[in-house]
């Protein structure tokens, strides 16, 4: 982990998926190093603006700081391509509503880079006129990157969806932290959105897809200040 | 219950009587006036005095508790209603702060009206009144509606405020000292400005208990459109001086802790020796505590039961009833019985631990013995040196009469919001005359255009700088340029999240069957199959990791799991809890007994009056050490085990102290002094470091000036609120209380726990992209005086300039060593976050090594391997993250740490 760490001024983390060596990021993302390719899932993009529709006035600003934060990433590790898990958009008025500096934003950080838009429950396509390319899945040797994680074909999966943030008790008191979790066969990544909340680790959805079957263990990627801790997903605690 | 509360029996020397008759001003009705006399009972002065202002003046009413307030308060409207020939509408309109107050205070007007034959209708209306009831009352009002401020915040909302209102003639606050400097106070106000609009001829009266500055109340009962408008005072005389002690313990006196373990032996001899005692603490946890000890000595099967804010409300009105009808003989309660509500025979108040506040200890003894003439009984009994001198300090403020001063304040931005939004659903207004008419509001007369303007558009579209919210609107303009709410789902929505008191969020507390369901491996579902003992705040619950156990409701119960609002427990067959507390005092000490504490400690002389053992023990302060001056600040440096401890006594409380350490600890990092933790309590803050501070300050290579110098309230003050806890609480409380997240939604109610989590997401937003906006503001406003007091620590640091000693010892010194006993035992909650996941991670690697933990996995078992020595040379980020916050490294951690081995605790008997 430490020689991991050395490598990126962010201390990301080894995190390895079957043969594929990723690193966690602690801003929530996965670097795949030797595909040059990064990846993000749930950016809820717009979900400001859809509470607003309902008379809740959250800050309009989630999409403009959940870019500036994509486009850290970026600089940081200049990936040849991107990969968006799902769920980008908030909603189907999301695209409509998309203020056009945010626009301008999504369109450099695009530029020079293949973009894939990989469809989520929350937005089946995404808004017209952006570029990237859209699809259900997307197969990279024995990786598999898709929005909802099944629970049938688990192996080499990279999913998103569940918002996963696993709660931790020591002397300091309880923390609580968005986490990828991973058992080395699979992994589901915390959303990255500014205004995507989490759902705790031990819920029953993670039982599922982490039964132990891969022989190794199942470790929740905490995201810290500014690196990214490994813990037993036993050790974590319900919320 | 006989309440002769109000009114005394006839004094021997009937001369207010006299001065009564003779004053054609201050003359009672004869209707009135007999039935005085056939009660065997004088009008009291204070009593015809406001009677004389009715009418005429806006009058507050200052009075010790027994002295009649209330019926002084309704004299002139019971008065008025029996000489006017028709019915005119609602006449009055009473506001209390308490539900049951409302209650009680309804039951005993009922019986001047009857025994005069007054044609006269009182109604009460509550959260609890019938909707269809309430209904009837805005229809046909009674005479005198008594209710809560947030019922009339909903009245005054509805679209029929006109001319409900119309007709009203006067508004009776009571206990308007302990409302007036809160953000219940300022809607409040806000709602008697917009009461005097709708009925200009009002009046308004206050009742209070004693306050150190009746001007402020005096103005806040006053519409301030002239400058130094203000209520007519009427003082009624002081009654009967309270008999104060402080228990003079033989016992041996604790050095920390608050627990006054040492003193239960006497605190139940004294129970036994009254008729009705209340034994005041200032946590739940202590009141838990107490009951359960007191309960292990009762070898008389004395009644003593337990009343604090968490137990469920049926369970409450039991104690309440039970004391009422004499069949107790102690209680054991937190401030949930300080106010007015006055429930029986009590002949001796004993208040456990140190009264925090010259007012709160006031109000505390004015419970025994609820009568003017009688001398209230109360025995203070302090739990630690420190508290000694604390509660001679407030005694001594007591006897002379004298109060806290409370702070000046201005009306907060977020209940502005909340009662721009209301007088919107109210009906249609012009910005204009709603801001005149919000800036005659004492709270709100120094309000600016600007800042009024950001209210208007955080209720109309959230008050962004970036306008992209404009089409989803909740208040827009006419076409004549006045405001009106855009559907009325949004009124409907502000009928349901009016109010500004912010529970913190509370769990259910649910006791399933089956204590003996150990197994970890069971992963089913909970069943949640079982009473509700009550209700507990949720950051407690958060900190604890199920399997623990806790005291609540006077058992020690084991914590099973949360599921939804409900903590799911059982009861356990431990002797003592594993958490034993979560919280020093609640309420910090305030700002005028810290000032005497101080003085006590600097005037030698004045020690002749506190028990030997703490005497003995400042004089040897005074020797090895020095006394911390009146106007100075005492700053020690001592080494200990291998580290540097820096003490310093500020005394001035511990929320002032905490965030002092905080920046402190942040500033010596910078500086790489390498501090390790920080402990702070209400007297004094201690932070440890692996670098001799000290020898820093003795070499001149830093100057302590310079270590406490004001600007670390500025970019380091910053830097620590971006990732603050107490902040993020704070800004969460101004979230719902302004309306930008909503209590309750329409259809399902949104638990606290999925608000809390968006607003800590909201506020790093907010914070990054628009540091100015209103509920910012709001927040750091609510952050000075609240659970950061910031103003008390910029109030100390510009004490201290200039005026500090400094005094390097070779070991700790006397003062210094309560603060001492306190590491360890109290944590600063959620600054510690990545030691915490570095422990986790650490944890791991321990694993790898050894891969045969025995026993069941938990985080317990973890935090204690890693809680050895750090070894810098090894475990390079375990060093680092093992800094600045929280306990120290080299101290058992709090889940590692058994409660003290006394603690054999058998549970209560039933």
């Amino acid at each position: 982990m430490r020689d991991a760490a050395r490598k990126s001024p962010q201390r990301a983390a080894a995190l390895p998926v079957l043969d594929a060596e990723f690193l966690a990021d602690p801003s929530g993302a996965l670097f795949w190093p030797s595909e040059n390719l990064l990846v993000v899932a749930d950016l809820h993009l717009e979900k400001g603006s859809a509470f607003a529709v309902r008379g809740v006035f959250l800050p309009p600003y989630d999409t403009a700081a959940t870019l500036a934060a994509l486009g850290n990433l970026i600089g940081l590790y200049q990936p040849r391509r991107v990969v968006a898990l799902g769920d980008s958009f908030h909603d189907g008025g999301a695209g409509e509503r998309l203020d056009s500096g945010d626009r301008r934003t999504l369109a450099t950080l695009q530029r020079g880079r293949d973009w894939i838009w990989i469809a989520g429950n929350h937005d089946p396509a995404p808004p017209a006129g952006l570029a990237g390319e859209a699809r259900g899945e997307l197969a990279i040797g024995s990786i598999l990157f898709r929005h909802e994680p099944s629970a049938a074909r688990g192996r080499g999966e990279i999913a998103g969806h569940l918002h996963p943030a696993a709660k931790l008790s020591g002397r300091g008191g309880s923390v609580r932290g968005r986490s990828f979790v991973s058992d080395g066969s699979r992994c589901v990544l915390p959303a990255f959105g500014a205004f995507a909340g989490g759902l705790n680790v031990r819920d029953a959805a993670f039982d599922a897809l982490f039964d132990g079957e891969a022989g190794k263990p199942v470790l929740a990627h905490v995201i810290g200040r500014s690196a990214v801790y490994a813990v037993p997903h036993r050790l974590c605690l319900p919320d | 219950m006989q309440k002769d509360a109000y009114l005394r029996r006839r004094p021997a020397n009937a001369g207010v009587l006299e001065r009564a008759v003779t004053d054609p001003d201050l003359e009672l009705p004869p209707r009135f006036l007999s039935w005085f006399v056939a009660r065997g009972w004088a009008p009291r002065r204070h009593q015809l005095e406001l009677l004389g202002l009715a009418g005429v003046a806006d009058s507050l009413l200052i009075a010790p508790t027994g002295a009649g307030k209330t019926l002084a308060g309704f004299l002139p409207t019971l008065i008025e209603l029996d000489r006017q020939k028709k019915r005119q509408g609602l006449h009055t309109l009473y506001i209390s702060p308490l539900k049951a107050l409302a209650v009680d205070v309804h039951r005993n007007l009922e019986i001047p009206i009857a025994e005069m034959g007054l044609a006269v209708r009182v109604e009460t209306r509550t959260g609890d009144t019938s909707a269809a009831r309430r209904q009837r009352q805005r229809r046909d009002p009674p005479d005198i509606l008594i209710t809560t401020p947030e019922q009339l915040a909903l009245l005054l909302a509805g679209p029929d405020s006109q001319t409900l209102f119309s007709s009203l003639r006067r508004v009776i606050f009571d206990e308007l000292h302990a409302i007036a400097a809160s953000k219940r106070g300022d809607l409040l106000c806000l709602g008697l400005s917009r009461l005097r609009r709708i009925a200009p001829g009002l009046t308004a009266t206050g009742l209070s208990a004693t306050v150190r500055d009746p001007a402020e109340l005096q103005r806040w009962l006053t519409a301030q459109t002239t400058r130094n408008s203000s209520a007519a005072l009427v003082v009624a005389d002081r009654g009967a001086a309270p008999d104060l002690s402080i228990l003079d313990t033989a016992e041996h006196l604790p050095w920390a802790g608050h627990s006054a373990r040492h003193a239960l032996g006497e605190i139940y001899a004294a129970i036994k020796g009254a008729k009705l005692t209340l034994v005041f603490v200032n946590t739940r946890a202590q009141a838990e505590y107490i009951f359960q000890e007191l309960w292990r000595r009762n070898e008389d099967g004395l009644p003593i039961a337990l009343h604090h804010g968490s137990l469920d409300v049926a369970q409450r009105r039991k104690v309440e009833e039970a004391m009422a009808s004499c069949r107790l003989k102690a209680v054991v309660c937190t401030s949930t019985l300080d106010l007015g509500v006055d429930w029986g025979d009590v002949d001796l108040v004993i208040n456990v631990g140190a009264p925090k506040g010259a007012s709160r200890l006031a109000q505390r003894i004015g419970r025994a013995n609820h009568r003017l003439d009688e001398p209230s009984r109360a025995i203070l009994v302090p739990a630690n040196r420190f508290e000694v001198l604390e509660c001679r300090a407030a005694v001594d403020a007591a006897n002379e009469g004298a109060q806290d001063t409370a702070l000046a304040r201005s009306g907060a931005l977020d209940v502005l919001c909340q009662h721009i939004l209301g007088m919107a659903c109210a009906g249609p207004f012009d910005a204009g005359e709603l801001f005149a008419e919000i800036r005659s509001a004492e709270p709100y007369a120094r309000l600016l255009p600007e800042q009024f303007d950001a209210a208007l558009n955080f209720v109309a579209t959230g008050g962004y700088a970036l306008k992209s919210y404009d089409r989803f609107a909740k208040i827009k303009q006419t076409a004549d340029g006045r405001w009106r709410i855009a559907n009325g789902r949004v009124a409907q929505s502000y009928r349901l999240n009016v109010g500004t008191i912010v529970e913190a969020d509370l769990l259910k507390v649910r006791l399933v069957p089956g204590g003996a369901k150990p197994s970890a491996s069971y992963t089913g579902p909970l069943r949640r199959t079982g009473r509700v003992l009550g209700e507990i705040e949720e950051y407690f619950i958060e900190m604890l990791a199920p399997q623990d156990t806790f005291l609540f409701g006077g058992e020690i119960l084991r914590l099973q799991g949360v599921v939804e609002n409900e903590a799911i427990v059982s009861r356990a067959n431990a002797d003592a809890p594993k958490i034993p507390s979560y919280a020093g005092g609640k309420f910090p000490l305030s700002t005028y007994l810290a000032m005497r504490v101080r003085r006590i400690l600097a005037e030698e002389s004045s020690w002749g009056a506190l028990p030997g053992q703490v005497a003995g023990w400042l004089d040897l302060q005074r020797r090895r050490s020095a006394l911390p001056p009146a106007d100075q600040l005492l700053v020690e440096t001592f080494p200990r085990g291998g580290r540097y401890y820096l003490a310093l006594y500020p005394f001035e409380g511990r929320l002032a102290h905490t965030t002092l350490g905080m920046l402190l600890t942040r500033r010596m990092e910078r500086a790489g002094l390498k501090p390790l933790g920080f402990v702070a309590n209400d007297y004094a803050l201690c932070v440890w470091s692996l670098t001799d501070v000290g020898a820093l300050f003795e070499t001149g290579a830093m100057r302590l000036a310079d270590f406490l110098s004001q600007d670390m309230l500025g970019d380091d003050l910053e830097e620590w609120l971006e990732e603050s806890a107490l902040m993020k609480r704070t800004f969460r409380n101004c979230a719902i209380v302004s309306g930008l997240i909503e209590r309750n939604v329409l259809d399902r109610r949104k638990t606290g726990r999925q608000v809390k989590i968006s607003t800590d997401l909201i506020y790093n937003v907010l914070r990054r992209f628009e540091p100015g906006h209103i509920l910012l503001e709001a927040a750091k406003a609510d952050a000075a005086t609240g659970l950061l007091d910031l103003e008390r620590l910029a109030g100390l640091l510009a004490r201290a300039q200039g005026r500090t000693i400094h005094k390097a010892l070779p070991r700790v010194s006397p003062l210094a060593v309560p603060i001492l006993l306190e590491i360890g035992r109290e944590t600063v909650y959620g600054e510690a976050q990545d030691e915490t996941l570095a422990q986790a991670a650490k944890a791991l690697v321990d694993e790898v090594l050894a891969d045969s933990a025995p026993g069941r996995p938990e985080l317990a078992n973890v935090s204690r391997l890693g809680n050895g020595r750090p070894k810098p040379a090894t475990e390079p980020r375990l060093r680092e993250s093992a800094s600045p916050k929280g306990t120290p490294p080299d101290n058992a951690g709090r889940r590692a740490k058994k409660p003290s081995t006394s603690r054999r605790a058998s549970g209560p008997r039933r």
